[in-house]
């Protein structure tokens, strides 16, 4: 709790913009969680975190620094296509200045190439990663453990749609626990440059702090300068994500 | 035949100290039909109670008032809602021919099992509470149990209680046969602004259907402070009245059991025996039961989503005590505790929490830290982490924040400790 409080150095290394991508119709299941995650930990680290919620129809910043979206219901996908596909150039362009993403679920797939629906229609998505999503019934519902460039990462899933990674497409993890894209290649999610797309809530941040940690650096270098961490005392975070692992992995 | 053997089974359990849905089972097995065969005959029919949140308190309610008016209620017992709860709750009510010795049903269900319940006995009436994010491992999505709840109301018989205040619940009117009798509970328009803590506000959308203007058959309630309240029908009243149970979330569910009972009644409906049915009914099991815990008072109550953890902390959070908290996430609680960043713990923050407790023990407590509440200890086995809350609080008020095994097994202790009744020993009457 010690690098919690304010200690007349907060915000001092540096003002970093969160846009937070429809939060209302997709941040289901806490994904907020992960936002709120980020927003504390910059704070903690001595930077000074502005959230931009981004709804249907508003601008998107252009000095976005960190993107992060979440799941949503099938009514709460059906109302924030329009606006992604009005701003897929400007996403486009993040991606390309290296903007680190956080996509969970719904706006994972999103990000993908195509949502095929079950009765067989061709939704197309962002193509920022290239997955295919297959709407099926079976759910993939369960808690999760993942082997990750960022160690072990710990998480929820819940999702009916089978994703599937193009050739090249790297996975953002391979499945240790639980089912991941689809149940069967054991990846889990996707990662091109510095996006990355996951089924994971849980929500994904708070408990991995490594994964957490390595999109803030990437955000403050999105500012031209270099990440200075801040001292952060992770016990508890470690505590919960190892016991689960222990757990899942017995 | 299946009487017979579903009682056998049931002795059985009994001895065994098993769990309450086994008899049912068993006699789902050998007759399908046996629950419509049950219930046909019950001269005033069969209600359902269902929606996410406080369907065990509101059915208590509800029995309660009926009861008081001398009617004959048949109830399924707390926490063993499902269909074949039902079965093995009525296998010692039931007469010779197979039904049950009864004037009326007043059935809690959970809104999957109260369409599967519907599918076999059409209920004559039904009491829809609301809608909310619940066990996501069952219903993947607000919307679909909004759907499944006006599936049930499409299925019922005679008439409606629908929620005036929830769009979910308040829109169902378009889709009832005709003929049916519909009615509203809700709030009255002085306390409308409370209703967002009553509510989950992240996966609503602005609805185009405005909610309908109140009628004089239209229980409203309206509160008059904390504690006590009325419920308005035009120009008459019922109350006022204190219940025993604290809060905003019972007072509502009252008001739900007081509209459902006036539908049932009718003319005979008398509001004397309403507000002296009311104020006797205890706070069922875990919700927001008080325990005299070593001379000093220890409030257990249950949390299992979003909105019931909300309602729960602005109910308890002006009277800040020793506080523990206790996750599971066995199938029973939602495996997922994804749901814990979709409360805000605010109210908890001045006075900090003693104890985090359960299988997510650790998730709860990096939660909390996530809203600066400083939690003094975290013990994830429970009977370990009551029995130090139990003592370094021993000489002040206490207040126990579980999901659901972890409340069955905090209430075990608890009962041995303190030598309480046992789970299920209070819904016999
Ligand atoms: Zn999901």
């Amino acid at each position: 709790m010690d690098a919690s409080g304010d200690d007349g150095m907060s915000g001092a290394k540096g003002r970093i913009n969160l846009v937070h991508l429809y939060p209302r119709e997709m941040s289901i299941y806490g994904d907020l969680g992960n936002t709120r995650c980020l927003a504390s930990r910059l704070r903690w680290h001595g930077y000074e975190p502005v959230v931009h919620p981004h709804h249907p129809g508003s601008e998107l910043p252009d000095d976005a620094h960190l993107l992060v979206g979440g799941g949503g219901q099938d009514s709460g996908q059906a109302r924030v296509e329009d606006d992604l596909s009005r701003n897929a150039d400007r996403l486009r362009v993040l991606v390309d200045r290296g903007v680190p993403m956080l996509m969970i679920c719904g706006m994972y797939q999103l990000f993908g190439r195509a949502f095929i629906t079950v009765d067989g229609r061709r939704l197309p998505g962002l193509g920022i990663l290239d997955v295919t999503t297959q709407g099926n019934a079976k759910r993939m519902i369960g808690p999760v453990v993942l082997d990750t460039a960022y160690g072990d990462v710990v998480g929820y899933e819940n999702h009916s749609g089978s994703t599937v990674l193009a050739a090249g497409q790297d996975p953002f993890g391979n499945v240790k626990h639980g089912s991941g894209n689809n149940g069967t290649d054991r990846t889990e999610g996707a990662a091109t440059a510095n996006v990355i797309g996951s089924y994971l809530h849980g929500p994904i941040l708070p408990a991995n702090p490594a994964l957490a940690d390595a999109l803030i650096r990437m955000a403050v270098e999105q500012t031209g300068a270099s990440f200075e961490p801040g001292e952060i005392d992770d016990n508890v975070a470690d505590q919960a994500r190892t016991r689960q692992i222990r757990r899942l992995l017995r | 035949m299946a009487v017979v053997a579903g009682k056998a089974a049931r002795v059985a359990a009994r001895l065994k100290g098993g769990g309450s849905a086994l008899p049912g089972l068993v006699v789902e097995r050998i007759d399908p039909r046996f629950l419509a065969h049950a219930l046909s005959d019950l001269p005033r029919g069969i209600v359902v109670v269902t929606g996410t949140n406080g369907k065990t308190t509101t059915t208590k309610m509800l029995v309660a008032i009926l009861r008081q008016h001398g009617l004959r209620v048949f109830s399924n017992p707390t926490g063993s809602n499902f269909t074949r709860g039902v079965i093995s709750s009525m296998l010692g009510q039931i007469r010779l021919g197979g039904q049950v010795d009864a004037d009326i049903a007043v059935l809690e269900l959970d809104e999957a099992h109260a369409l599967k319940f519907a599918a076999t006995v059409a209920p004559t009436h039904s009491l829809l509470l609301n809608v909310a994010r619940d066990q996501l491992d069952r219903f993947a999505e607000i919307d679909q149990t909004a759907e499944l709840l006006a599936r049930l109301a499409e299925q019922t018989t005679r008439g409606v209680v629908l929620n005036l205040d929830d769009s979910f619940i308040s829109r169902i009117r378009q889709q009832l046969a005709d003929g049916v009798d519909v009615c509203y509970f809700g709030v009255d328009p002085s306390v409308a602004g409370r209703l967002p803590e009553l509510q989950e506000a992240d996966v609503r959308f602005e609805d185009a259907a405005t909610a309908p203007e109140p009628t004089s058959d239209d229980g409203l309630l309206k509160p008059s402070d904390e504690r006590s309240f009325e419920v308005v029908f035009g120009d008459r009243s019922v109350g006022p009245l204190a219940l025993q149970q604290r809060g905003l979330a019972a007072m509502i569910n009252a008001t739900a059991a007081t509209s459902m009972a006036r539908m049932l009644l009718g003319e005979g409906f008398d509001e004397a025996s309403v507000v002296e049915a009311l104020r006797q009914v205890r706070p069922p099991f875990g919700r927001g039961e008080v325990i005299d815990a070593d001379g000093r008072p220890l409030e257990l109550v249950l949390v299992k989503n979003p909105a019931g953890f909300t309602v729960a902390l602005g109910t308890y959070g002006s009277t800040p005590v020793a506080s523990m908290i206790a996750i599971n996430d066995n199938y029973a609680d939602g495996r997922d505790v994804s749901w814990l960043y979709d409360v805000g713990f605010d109210s908890l923050r001045e006075r900090g929490v003693a104890m985090a407790s359960g299988v997510r023990a650790y998730d709860m407590a990096l939660r909390l830290r996530y809203d600066d509440v400083v939690v003094d200890e975290i013990e994830p086995d429970l009977g370990e982490a009551l029995s130090r809350f139990l003592t370094v609080y021993r000489d002040e008020p206490k207040r126990i924040f579980c999901t659901y095994t972890a409340m069955m097994r905090l209430r075990r202790d608890l009962a041995e400790r303190y030598d309480l009744p046992e789970f299920g020993a209070e819904t016999t009457a």
